[in-house]
């Protein structure tokens, strides 16, 4: 029994290193499809992929094999997901659909016709242990060492060529016709993407299935795009939480073995993204609020000491519950002296930046300020100085 | 007038960009139709023409960035290939999605791009590139600055810091001036006459024709084919003007244009 128990802990720890090396090269590939607004791209490919699955399964059998073979299911689904590729670049350069309309219409048929040969399969005597409707949603109840081995050296590979082409890729995503000037191939470029994905897509198989793998692909970068506005940090996080996911999900996985393994790593992502687009402080929802909700604050403070300093009363009841907060102005709405100098401050502010924008040799230095907050953060005591100079003489 | 392909007619050794019988097109229409044009060493030329004259296409032509469809292009006598270290290439602004991550200084890097190729750390001395680059377009304080909040003059400028980060002897710059403002309008061009100055030479796609007389000193007019090419004085005439243009613009206009160079 204790050697039992061993012999599982040991496998499940296989399953998820593999799983987790897969994540990384999925985020990492991914981040390129995604810089490059591909990302859909890769649906087209992994649902192209079971057409070739089945008929890989098929043509085993027809040789007299069991078709359970997984190099040659892997090679099947890697030829018609290239068939896939090919057809939407067809669509593409040849008519005069774009390229999500030639993905719909690619993944659709290809997908179409891997089910029905899925279908005809699951009814031949030999089709039914096969457990090829498990290469849809993954699975690891039935791993075997090597399976394990191969995937992780798999996506190591892919991860290795992510590595070396990422600054070439990052450059491409960003601007293709500089990128063209300077001699690069782009073309080569966005077939090792495309390379790349097609890996990804066949190695993750077997543990995350090809319904789900694009999920994989997807949600790391844009997760980590919430985390980073800088491309050089998007690929590391992406990789990271890709890594994660598939380390988190395995595990969780061997405790429910009922329960499709991609699904549940695919869930995890999901979670990192769900969270991520909460608390992320570059582009999260609680960051865009609570500086929605500051900068709000800054212009009725604003507003509110200006109306001070030009003699008005305060009504609006928000702008007075800050103003009295900072001691400016009283319950019942009337300056105090510390209000009088704020209100003077934020004038005199109001004339430097009518005297400036009123001058267009001064646009770039104006730049550093935000148009609301107090002059003296965004510029030195000495240039202060000097623009009220400016400011004397010119009235 | 209309110069056809002269095979026989050697490149200039000499013209950092000479072009001989270029054609291209997207489609069935021909965008440019065997364009010749040598660019004069140390110049600044502007190509002007009316809207869909081919202009861009004529610089991404050259640079291999679009498919040719027939024709030559030498840099310095030799050929592309060899030469492409020695070009530095602005696209049009609007051709790239500045909500990209990245921020200033990422994008000058990317002019580093040659040096550094696919795998080499940045060292502290790509930094210093870097850092000039901005610095000469008046863009040091926004090194850290993403690029998604940048105003439109200010985008130009990083996209000329990222060609001088490349240190070329040869500057293509695809409508420099469209959509800024006065001032880096004058911050531009005054980098542009330094690179003349210290013995590069520049071309660029130029829209506007009251600023041509003040601002370059060679011009290549072209309406999907070369109408004329030369010094400002010569090029730059009222027939051509009407040539290329045609009906869009008035004598009365033209002779404004030409006036302009003489105040």
């Amino acid at each position: 029994m204790g050697i039992m128990a061993f012999t599982l802990t040991y496998n499940v720890a296989l399953v998820m290193f593999g799983a987790g090396v897969l994540g990384v090269a999925a985020g990492v590939t991914g981040t390129f499809m995604f810089l490059r607004k591909r990302a859909l791209l890769s649906d087209a490919i992994s649902h192209a992929t079971l057409p070739g699955l089945c008929g890989g399964f098929m043509l085993m059998v027809a040789l007299g094999g069991t078709g359970r073979a997984l190099e040659g299911l892997l090679l099947g689904s890697a030829i018609s997901a290239a068939l896939g590729l090919l057809a939407v670049n067809f669509l593409k350069s040849r008519t005069r659909l774009s390229e999500d309309a030639a993905i719909g219409a690619v993944l659709s048929s290809f997908f179409g016709l891997g089910i029905v040969m899925l279908t005809l399969i699951q009814n031949m005597s030999a089709g039914r242990q096969a457990g090829l409707d498990q290469l849809l949603l993954g699975s690891t109840a039935a791993m075997l060492r090597e399976d394990a081995e191969m995937i992780a050296i798999g996506a190591a590979l892919v991860f290795m060529v992510g590595l070396v082409l990422h600054r070439a890729m990052t450059l491409t995503a960003f601007d293709e016709n500089f990128a063209r000037a300077l001699g690069l191939n782009v073309p080569l470029i966005d077939a090792a993407a495309m390379a790349l994905v097609l890996a990804v897509t066949v190695a993750g198989l077997k543990i995350v299935g090809l319904i789900l793998i694009v999920a994989l692909l997807i949600i790391p970068p844009v997760t980590a795009r919430l985390w980073s506005n800088r491309a050089a940090y998007i690929w590391p996080i992406a990789g990271a939480i890709g890594g994660a996911s598939g380390l988190i999900g395995a595990g969780l996985s061997s405790l429910a073995p009922d329960l499709p393994t991609g699904a549940i790593i695919v869930l995890v992502a999901a979670g990192f993204f769900l969270i991520s687009l909460l608390v992320a402080p570059a582009r999260g929802v609680l960051a865009s609020a609570m500086r929605h909700r500051k900068f709000q604050r800054r212009v009725h403070r604003r507003q509110g000491l200006l109306a001070l300093a030009q003699g008005y009363r305060i009504l609006e009841p928000y702008t007075r519950k800050l103003l009295q907060r900072e001691g400016c102005v009283r319950a019942d709405g009337v300056m105090t002296e510390r209000g009088q100098s704020a209100a003077t401050a934020a004038q005199r502010d109001e004339a430097r930046l009518a005297y400036l924008r009123s001058k267009p040799d001064y646009a770039e230095f104006l730049s550093r300020h935000d148009g609301l907050s107090d002059l003296s953060r965004a510029f030195t005591r000495d240039e202060l100085a000097h623009i009220d100079i400016r400011l004397e003489d010119a009235s | 007038m209309l110069r056809l392909h002269q095979n026989d007619q050697p490149l200039d050794p000499q013209s950092p960009l000479a072009i001989r019988g270029l054609s291209v097109s997207y489609g069935e229409k021909p965008a440019l139709f065997s364009v010749d044009l040598t660019v004069a060493p140390r110049s600044m030329t502007a190509i002007i023409g009316p809207n869909g004259a081919g202009k861009s296409t004529l610089l991404k032509a050259a640079l291999g960035v679009v498919p040719r469809l027939s024709g030559q292009v030498s840099i310095f006598g030799r050929a592309l290939a060899s030469e492409r270290h020695r070009i530095a290439y602005v696209p049009q602004r609007a051709s790239v999605d500045w909500d990209f991550p990245a921020n200033v200084r990422d994008v000058v890097l990317m002019g580093l791009y040659g040096k550094i190729g696919l795998l080499r750390r940045i060292r502290r001395d790509d930094q210093a590139i870097a850092e000039d680059a901005l610095a000469r377009v008046g863009m040091q304080d926004f090194a850290h600055r993403q690029i998604g909040q940048l105003s439109g003059g200010q985008q130009q400028r990083v996209f000329l810091a990222r060609s001088l980060a490349q240190n070329a002897d040869l500057y293509l710059l695809d409508e420099p001036f469209a959509g800024v403002d006065a001032a880096t309008e004058a911050a531009i061009i005054s980098v542009l006459k330094k690179l003349k100055d210290e013995g590069k030479t520049v071309v660029a796609v130029h829209h506007d024709l009251s600023t041509v007389t003040a601002y370059f000193d060679h011009v290549a007019m072209i309406n999907t084919r070369l109408i004329a090419e030369g010094p400002v004085a010569q090029a730059f005439t009222t027939a051509h003007l009407q040539e290329a243009y045609g009906g869009r613009l008035a004598t009365a206009q033209i002779d404004r244009l030409r006036e302009a160079g003489h105040y």
